[in-house]
């Protein structure tokens, strides 16, 4: 999978786009996915709960407005329903399109717990074995930390996520943490590859080896191991809990971090708070065959859902990802631009960010910047 | 036969009169294990602080290296048990673990020996250690005993390991339970719980239940309950909106040292140990730090704050906060300050002007 190394990269709005055939098959690991026919692609949307729905409307009016090639086909996933139906049904459907955009689905945690997290099953129906998100200081974004750049690659089917628990006694409940080779080679692997790719010069890997000495010592063996095949990169590896007290101290020191799944989580959420906060940092989950995106946090924000108020940066910045993830560079590139001009304007800065602007006025914004950049927002063949 | 009970009379009797003469001063007596590396020195700097201050302890100095015991289980000396289980209030300094020495760390050695089951870490902004956090003041409750910590693990099949989390009732309501005391008892607004009940949803499911029976008994604190990644989140953007937060083992190691970082680091953050029995062990959190040991570099605040919070444990409310202004006001002075503090004056320089300053406030 190849995606662009720069995050700002500029394209020549006079570009004409041309259909690409989609019977090209590269010889590159990277193969495009299957639902593509006459130029333009299906993309499920899982709207989810919360802000989910609002900022997908938004995304979609978006997408509409600059004519980019993707259907959405829409499947709606109800928290509020017990059985796994629904949920079954969008990972059939993305089984079909290969790729998602998707708002977080709400775990009502007061259940009993055969009601699994629907967001979880997603993840493992579908082996999306990486979360990657990539925290960067943004411009126009007050923050206490400046220069922030770290990519935060996440292991994210196993591990505490591994929803196994059992109360043999009653009063006595074990959870168990899965941890295996296979799974922690990948992942490794992944994290490498695309630090190469990135041009990125160190791989810190993330773990608690010296008390969960067989899980995370085999998790770090395996970085180890992969690690030596790629001499070009340094590898070193760090506690979590001193890399959280370095992340608030010094966050500058950080390149591309690897991790089991739950560090991952309080790790990409530390870091999201650095740069902003859960509206600004969009996230992808990738397999081998899927690609499935949303924003890094997964917040639902019911508190704030249908009052116009939300940041809809994450969600959009995540669906120029995906658009990355599509082939779609020039579209991608276009959108990101325009969000990233809208964002240095400071007068536009929703609540999260300290300021008073709404997700309509952010949005119509981010138009009017892609209108100003010129002929690629009308089909031309 | 006579002379036996002669002797077991006479080792009472002066067991009395030591008791007495304590009594008589109002001398609590605590077990002080200086520890290794830069150990030995801060213990001293905070011996001759609470010596300026005229605090009314005695010290019982103990070392603990791991022994093994009758039956081949490493144990803690049983001088430094003994004087524990007698003294029930300990300070210690930073101990080193070894790696490979055959035997468990002596931090975890002293945890189960004691039953340590609370592990208490406030979290205060310093005047005049500057970080980009200001304002921060919130207290970290962690589970000390199970959770990931259990140290259960399993190789199922070549490549495939099992970590077991063990989450138990009676240790759930246990921390619940002091961490509403400690609310109560130290004028504290609110209680959170933090947990991953969406993913782990039996066990910090029943982590999250007991802590909402115990709220039920404690109407005056406000008790509210955050995902860890929604606390981890909020924590590096607004930590003024935390208070008192409680939770098990492995979420209370990676909050409590992020709230750490927050105010400067593991040098200036103090952190006290409850268990079972009324026994509390307060310590510093840094490590020995062998490359400055015996130099007199080390910054001692981490050892003293610790001991001002024994102090407030143990109730003597006015020694604690002349000898926390004092320290304080030193750093906030800037003018002698240790090198990791950003200054260059000697462990000893910083320890005699807090001296000073507490005989000063006197």
């Amino acid at each position: 999978m190849t995606y662009p190394s720069r995050f700002f990269c500029l394209c020549d709005p006079g570009q004409v786009m041309r259909p690409v055939m989609c019977t090209r098959r590269e010889k590159s690991s990277y193969t495009p996915p299957p639902a593509k026919y006459g130029g333009r692609h299906t993309v499920t949307l899982i709207p989810g709960d919360g802000i989910g729905p609002e900022l997908l409307n938004h995304a979609q009016e978006l997408f509409r407005f600059c004519c980019v090639p993707v259907d959405f086909e829409v499947v709606n996933v109800d928290s509020s329903l017990t059985s796994e139906d629904e949920i079954n049904n969008a990972v059939t459907a993305i089984r079909r399109n290969g790729v998602a955009l998707k708002g977080n689905i709400e775990t009502n945690h007061n259940l009993p717990p055969s009601h699994k997290s629907r967001n979880n099953l997603l993840r493992t129906s579908l082996d999306l074995y990486a979360n990657v998100m990539h925290c960067q200081t943004l411009p126009g974004v007050q923050t206490r930390h400046k220069d922030i750049d770290i990519i935060i690659i996440r292991e994210n089917t196993e591990g505490e996520y591994s929803s196994l628990e059992h109360e043999n006694v009653p009063g006595v409940v074990e959870s168990l943490k899965i941890i295996t080779r296979v799974n922690s080679l990948r992942i490794a692997e992944y994290a490498f590859r695309q630090a190469r790719e990135k041009g990125r010069r160190r791989v810190t890997a993330v773990h608690k080896a010296n008390i969960m000495k067989l899980g995370d010592g085999l998790f770090l063996q395996c970085c180890k191991e992969v690690a030596a095949g790629y001499p070009d990169i340094t590898f070193d590896n760090m506690i979590v809990d001193n890399t959280t007290m370095q992340l608030v101290s010094k966050p500058q020191q950080f390149d591309v971090m690897v991790m089991p799944n739950l560090y991952g989580n309080v790790v990409s959420n530390v870091c999201a708070g650095l740069v902003g906060g859960p509206g600004l940092v969009p996230g992808a989950n990738y397999g081998k065959d899927y690609a499935v995106f949303e924003t890094a946090t997964r917040n639902t924000g019911k508190s704030i859902a249908n009052k116009n108020i939300a940041n809809p940066t994450a969600t959009l910045l995540a669906s120029c990802l995906m658009l990355d993830h599509l082939g779609l560079h020039d579209y991608a590139s276009m959108i990101r631009k325009a969000i990233l001009r809208t964002l240095s304007e400071t007068r536009l800065h929703t609540a999260d960010l300290g300021g008073q602007g709404t997700t309509s006025e952010v949005v119509q914004s981010i138009m009017k910047e892609v209108q100003k950049g010129g002929p690629l927002t009308s089909e031309k063949i | 036969m006579s002379s036996m009970m002669i002797l077991l009379v006479l080792k009472c009797l002066s067991q009395i009169i030591f008791y007495c003469i304590c009594f008589a001063f109002q001398m609590q007596t605590v077990t002080i294990i200086p520890g290794d590396g830069i150990g030995p020195e801060i213990s001293t700097s905070v011996i001759k602080i609470f010596e300026a201050a005229k605090v009314p302890i005695q010290w019982e100095e103990r070392n603990v290296t791991a022994i093994k015991g009758p039956g081949g289980k490493w144990m803690i000396p049983p001088e430094a048990k003994e004087s524990m289980d007698k003294s029930k209030i300990g300070l210690k300094g930073p101990l080193k673990t070894p790696i490979a020495a055959g035997h468990p760390s002596m931090n975890l050695l002293l945890r189960k020996t004691f039953d340590l089951y609370a592990n208490v870490r406030p979290c205060v902004s310093i005047e005049g250690y500057k970080t980009p956090y200001t304002d921060v003041d919130l207290v970290t409750i962690r589970e000390n005993t199970e959770g990931e910590y259990s140290g259960i693990e399993h190789v199922i099949v070549d490549g495939v390991v099992q970590s077991i989390k063990l989450i138990t009732e009676e240790a759930s309501r246990r921390i619940a339970e002091y961490a509403f005391e400690y609310a109560r008892n130290n004028q504290r607004n609110s209680v959170t719980a933090v947990h991953k009940a969406n993913i782990m949803r039996m066990s910090d499911g029943l982590f999250l239940r007991k802590c909402r029976e115990v709220a039920e008994n404690f109407k005056d604190v406000k008790f509210t309950e955050m995902y860890l990644d929604t606390v981890c989140l909020n924590m590096v953007q607004d930590p003024t909106q935390f208070d008192v937060l409680v939770m098990p083992n492995l979420y209370g190691d990676i909050l409590s040292d992020l709230c750490a970082g927050l105010i400067g680091g593991l040098g200036v953050t103090p952190s006290g140990n409850i268990g079972a029995n009324g026994v509390a062990i307060f310590e510093s959190v840094h490590g020995t730090a062998p490359d400055i040991a015996g130099m007199d570099l080390a910054n001692p605040t981490a050892l003293l704050l610790s001991a001002v919070m024994m102090l407030r444990h143990m109730g003597l409310h006015g020694h604690a906060k002349k000898i926390e202004t004092a320290c304080f006001d030193t750093i906030r002075d800037k003018k002698v300050l240790t090198k990791d503090l950003g200054g260059n004056s000697k462990c000893s320089e910083f320890t005699a002007e807090i001296c000073r300053r507490v005989q000063d406030l006197d």
